[in-house]
């Protein structure tokens, strides 16, 4: 464990929600909940990519919706349902984008394809049947600077036919 | 869509399974630098300059020091001066400045804490006095008469003048008469370019941990292409020995070139040391990039003469590289990248720039895209003028096996010709374009590079393999190098672990960068599994009581008369009792790295009213040689289009007067998202390489070349605009519209 | 710095002025990127979003009532709301990325003060008026008041926007919002233009023109929305001299920068464009619906 748990500010206790378990931490009140989940939790699958809302790669569910967990302050997850890349397989199965991305080589370095999946599945909850462009528009929050995107959204495409046919 | 020549039937080459350490990335298990957590670590930040140019007249470090949670402050003085002319003066230089701030971002101090806030305020207690000097920011500023110097401490390279220069080299290449050749010319078109600074924009920020042991050795986890080069090149900054660092590669998020120097380590190393405790440092993106490689803007001018049926009989031209603070080969290797036509006549020189701005660094096919998107907005302009077919021209002047490269030499079989006839040929080009659109051709190329590489392979005791190399994977080279042992030992690629090994596991290997890995490491591979398959041979042979040149290995077992096959497993299994276990290590200097062409396609609209360009349609055709996995062929073929497509349109530094960068966020910074763009439709060219055992040609780097070419030359055809400046920003568009 | 949830508006005020230094937020989109770069820390962070009243969306005697920190992507995917002022919607819903609109809110994208906002044009074209905390109760004022120039506002210490009321559009009325961004998604505006009109018969009853990214504030261009006023819209088509007088009129109102997003001239000149194609969609909405 780091030393920023021996840090000298006000430092808060959060309980919540994270991939279905209930969890509890301390927190300084300026920690970010992407900081808490990585350095507190150690769920390092949401990544800092830029820190500002910009890239993404922080992107998690808070209570169904995806946000960028660099934006939000740690005490402000107290009592919310949080989901991250980590929790999105259903136990050994996994989550039928997580099986497409890999099929379909929708990753090459994989620093953004946590948040890329997160945001996809956000999508795929909502709307079952995405045109390319509604895809292209939901992942415009998350970027990708090995693939140009092709492979993503072909893979985003394939695991909407696949999870509208399981739920046929 | 594949092109494929005659070659051997594969049963793993060429196939798309599931990357191996792809579970690990879809699920949040893989670990990059940043993932990692030390007992008792610290967090470290620097300080970096607030000014574009100045001399560090003092830095006092003693309130700093005296800050809560404050374990160690570092600055320059705590590295050792290295030698002139020594190959690493300059990143010692650039990671930690010494009596002079070169650069806005110039770090100059750092502080290790244990809280990152807590380093960050100590940080800014720490008192610098400046002596400002004059900050230059442009060529033409940094080449003019009686310039100020950028940076007192630079020498043109090769030019054997121990004088301190804004050159950071010069070099010109000629071949033929171009003034009697432009004479006789039928056309003659002579055009000015300019090009901004872009950024790799790499999602993961630079990031690592380093663990200095009260034994002085030490233990760095690093974001690098190659850990090899962040060994030497920490040991040569430090003065350390190279056996005092072990170096273990962690999952890379991104690098396109720019991870191929070091920032961070022997900062992180020194706080380490002093303090005692690990240390980790992970830059802001703000800080990526405001000091971290761009690849260098530029100037050109060219000027090509042609007969009037499109022969492209001369060459003239003059490109400069902005390169930044310090020296590097921009320049050199630009002079290069001329050589995708045959030019009998050329007079070229090439110039690298120095400007009080960061240090650049290699991005995708170093300074070939600045240079290919002049020659080919010339070579368009010409074929417009002449009446002729786009791909025609290229065609009637591509070079050939034989045809000199730009320096002389001449090329190995390459797949030019093949490249243009399958954009001819494709869909795309085929159909019409569609209302209010225009289309654009245009090509570039890379050479690749060989360099060396180590593998180990050893085969485990059930007949399951492991192949341990050195090139870290940026784009899913564990995969190739799996699928190629496959071929090789003939088993199942899932059966086969591939490694990326730290520094003290695996032979040395060179970083993974000049499309190298799966060319040259690759060519380690095989060459280990074909000394393993002559062993199991052997074993095979003491196993059966057969003479070994009696047996062969077919589909993964030995074949000899009169016996059963005997499978890779059924060998490996009596390892023990026929001489021990079966591993074997190669390692090599690989040579004929073949180069890669492309040929890309792309429909555009111009908003006439904004100047907003959008991309409707790209296709790009690209020589793989062979391509080892499809998949990540076409991804690297995608990538780095799309990063070239961020080049045309919208990607570029904006510095203020003193030098500071306005637009250092992924806000402002504008790379391509997901709704800027259609799918990149690819076609995979395979033209062998000769030289390697599949044919392999690297590809990572040849895609970023032709878009701001083919973007500019439909954006040509659709406004009748020839746009001689990137990026073609939708200002920039609507300026040249008012003025047309 | 701390952090505080409080339940009420009351327990907020109370927060605000015990505090000196402490600063309200909802999504806090602009909030840490401004830390991040140098902006010092608040003594206390208010978060709103936990006052019931501050994310409700209330629709009651032909006036909306939104809370100021409701999340953008509550408008954007409230189907009621968006057929009521669709050029308003598309504002929210161009606030960042869907990961930052399920944060941004219209108290917040106003209260920053940016000039480029994209949801500020059409609240204020569709004269939101701003429900303000005060020290010892609330007033209301018109939204377009609050902002006074980059980064300031009319709000003074201690005090917050509690929500935005707006009163149900004419009949026959249409809005509409554009900005121009270098991409298709994730920039800050270079221009925006938001349109109302409503119309009566064939021609443009009434209009409010309003531009954001060209001049310190959002700015109500009279002029523009003068062009309109009068003009035939007759076979679902503007007077194309109205359009240009518009247009005209427009890029005259503007008072822009240079900076690294865009320049003087091309703020000036696609603000006529926008204000123009902006028009033409809120007159299609105000005759044939969203």
């Amino acid at each position: 464990m780091s030393d920023s748990t021996t840090n000298r500010r006000v430092r808060t206790h959060v309980t919540c929600t994270v991939n279905g378990d209930e969890v509890d931490f301390l927190a300084s009140d300026d920690t970010s909940l992407l900081d808490a989940l990585r350095d507190e939790l150690g769920l390092t699958g949401a990544k800092e990519g830029c820190g500002t809302g910009d890239c993404g790669a922080c992107t998690v569910l808070v209570d169904g919706r995806i946000n960028c967990s660099c934006l939000i302050f740690a005490p402000e997850a107290e009592g919310s349902d949080i989901v991250t890349v980590e929790g999105i397989a259903e136990g050994d199965q996994l989550h039928a984008l997580q099986q497409t991305f890999l099929e379909g080589a929708a990753l090459q370095c994989g620093i953004c394809t946590p948040g890329f999946l997160v945001s996809a599945k956000a999508l795929l909850d909502q709307n079952p049947d995405p045109t390319e462009t509604e895809i292209r528009y939901a992942l415009a929050g998350n970027l990708c600077r090995c693939t140009g995107y092709d492979k993503i959204v072909r893979s985003v495409q394939e695991a909407a036919v696949q999870l509208r046919g399981a739920s046929r | 869509m594949t092109v494929t020549e005659d070659r051997p039937a594969y049963k793993w080459v060429g196939t798309r399974p599931i990357r191996h350490d792809g579970y690990d990335k879809v699920v949040g298990k893989a670990r990059f630098a940043a993932d990692l957590n030390l007992p008792g670590q610290l967090h470290g930040v620097f300080l970096r300059s607030p000014h574009g140019h100045a001399r560090i007249v003092s830095i006092d470090t003693s309130a700093a020091e005296a800050m809560p949670g404050v374990k160690a402050v570092v600055t320059g003085d705590d590295f050792p001066e290295l030698a002139a002319g020594d190959p690493e003066r300059d990143t010692a230089i650039n990671l930690m400045a010494r009596g002079v701030v070169l650069y806005v971002g110039h770090a100059l101090a750092a502080v290790a804490a244990s809280t990152r806030a807590e380093a960050l305020a100590a940080a800014a207690a720490i008192e610098v006095e400046y002596d400002l000097l004059p900050v230059i920011l442009s060529l033409d500023e940094s080449i003019a008469d009686g310039a100020p110097l950028v940076n007192e401490d630079n020498r043109t390279a090769f030019s054997g003048s121990d004088e301190p220069s804004n050159l950071a080299s010069v070099t010109p290449l000629e071949r033929g008469d171009v003034d009697a050749a432009f004479e006789a010319a039928d056309l003659v078109i002579e055009r000015e370019f300019e090009t901004s600074w872009v950024h790799q924009g790499y999602i993961e920020p630079h990031a690592c941990v380093v663990d200095v042991g009260a034994d002085g050795k030490a233990d760095i986890w690093a974001s690098s292409q190659g850990h090899f080069r962040v060994r030497s090149q920490t040991a040569a900054v430090l003065g350390w020995d190279t056996a005092r660092i072990k170096v273990t590669p962690a999952e890379i998020g991104g690098g396109f070139g720019g991870k191929t120097t070091i920032y961070l380590e022997p900062v992180a190393a020194r706080l380490s040391e002093k303090s005692g405790r690990p240390v980790k440092i992970v830059m802001t993106r703000d800080e990526v990039l405001r000091a971290t490689g761009p690849a260098p803007g530029s100037k050109a001018r060219i000027r090509i003469g042609a007969t009037s049926d499109g022969e492209l009989t001369a060459i003239e031209g003059w490109i400069g590289y902005v390169v930044g603070c310090v020296n590097n080969m921009a320049g050199f290797i630009g002079a290069m990248s001329v050589a995708s036509y045959k030019f009998p006549n050329l007079k070229l020189e090439a110039v690298g720039v120095l400007t009080n701005t960061p240090a650049s660094a290699a991005y995708r096919a170093p300074s070939a895209p600045q240079a290919a998107f002049a020659i080919e907005s010339v070579i368009d302009e010409i074929a417009q003028t002449l009446g002729l077919d786009p791909i025609d021209v290229r065609l009637k002047n591509a070079v050939v096996e034989g045809d000199p490269t730009a320096m002389g030499m001449p090329h190995p079989r390459i797949g030019f010709v093949e490249c243009l006839e399958a954009i001819r040929d494709s869909d795309h080009y085929g159909s019409p374009v569609p209302e209010g659109a225009a289309r654009g051709i245009g090509t570039g190329f890379w050479f690749n590079i060989g360099e060396q590489s180590s593998a180990t392979v050893n085969l485990n005791e059930d007949g399951t393999a492991t192949v341990i190399t050195g090139s870290p994977d940026i784009g899913g080279s564990r995969a190739s190098m799996a699928l190629m042992a496959a071929e090789e030992l003939g088993i199942d690629v899932h059966r086969i672990t591939p490694v990326v090994a730290d520094t003290e596991s695996v032979g040395f290997t060179d970083v993974t960068e000049g499309s190298r890995a799966t060319f040259a490491t690759g060519m380690a591979v095989v060459n280990a599994c074909r000394e393993l398959v002559d062993e199991l041979k052997a074993r095979a042979a003491t196993i059966m009581g057969v003479d070994s040149e009696a047996v062969d290995w077919i589909d993964g077992a030995a074949v000899a008369e009169e016996h059963d096959p005997l499978p890779l497993d059924a060998i490996t299994a009596k390892a023990k009792g026929t001489g021990g276990p079966l591993t074997v290590t190669a390692s090599l200097n690989a040579g004929g790295a073949g180069p890669s062409f492309a040929v890309h396609c792309c429909d555009v609209a111009v908003d006439e009213e904004t100047g907003q360009v959008t991309v409707l349609r790209y296709t790009t055709a690209q020589d793989a040689g062979t391509a080892i996995h499809p998949s990540y062929v076409e991804g690297q073929m995608q990538g780095g289009t799309v990063q070239g497509i961020g080049w045309a349109l919208n990607e570029e530094y904006v510095y203020g007067e003193d030098g500071t960068m306005l637009n250092a966020s992924f806000l402002d910074y504008r790379v391509p998202v997901a709704s800027d763009l259609p799918m990149i439709e690819t076609i995979i060219v395979e033209v062998p390489n000769p030289a390697h055992p599949y044919g392999v040609r690297g590809v990572g780097e040849t895609g970023i070349v032709p878009p701001m070419s083919t973007i500019a030359n439909a954006v040509n055809r659709a406004t009748g605009l020839r746009i001689s400046a990137l990026p073609m920003s939708p200002p920039a568009i609507l300026a040249a519209l008012n003025e047309r | 710095m701390r952090y505080a949830a409080p339940a009420t508006v009351d327990e907020a005020r109370a927060l605000l002025s015990d505090n000196p230094g402490s600063q309200v937020f909802a999504g806090a989109t602009d909030l840490v990127p401004q830390m991040r770069s140098g902006r010092p820390a608040p003594s206390v962070l208010v978060d709103l979003k936990r006052i019931e009243r501050l994310t409700a969306v209330t629709h009651e005697d032909g006036q909306w009532t939104i809370g100021a920190a409701t999340p953008a992507a509550d408008l954007t995917r409230d189907a009621v709301f968006t057929a009521a002022f669709p050029g308003l919607s598309e504002g929210a819903g161009l606030i960042g990325s869907d990961q930052i609109q399920n944060r941004s809110s219209l108290g917040g994208n106003l209260a920053n003060a940016s000039p480029a906002a994209d949801s500020v044009p059409a609240l204020i074209a569709n004269a939101g008026q701003a429900v303000i905390a005060t020290a010892d109760g609330t007033r209301t004022v018109p939204a377009s008041e609050i902002v006074t120039g980059p980064g300031s506002t009319s709000l003074a210490e201690g005090e917050f926007i509690v929500e935005f009321t707006l009163a149900d559009p004419p009949a026959g009325t249409g809005d509409a919002y554009l900005r121009m961004i270098p991409r298709t998604e994730m920039d800050i505006a270079i221009v925006g233009a938001a349109v109302r009109v409503t119309v009566d018969g064939d021609s443009i009853s009434d209009a409010i023109v309003v531009l954001g990214a060209v001049a310190p504030t959002a700015v109500v261009v009279p002029d523009a929305a003068a062009a309109l006023v009068g003009a035939s819209v007759a076979g679902g088509s503007i007077d194309q001299s109205a359009l240009t007088a518009l247009a005209e009129a427009a890029s005259a109102a503007c008072d822009p920068i240079d900076d690294k997003r865009g320049t003087i001239v091309y703020r000036r000149q696609v603000a006529g464009v926008l204000a123009k194609r902006a028009a033409v969609i809120a007159v299609e909405r105000a005759q044939n619906g969203v």
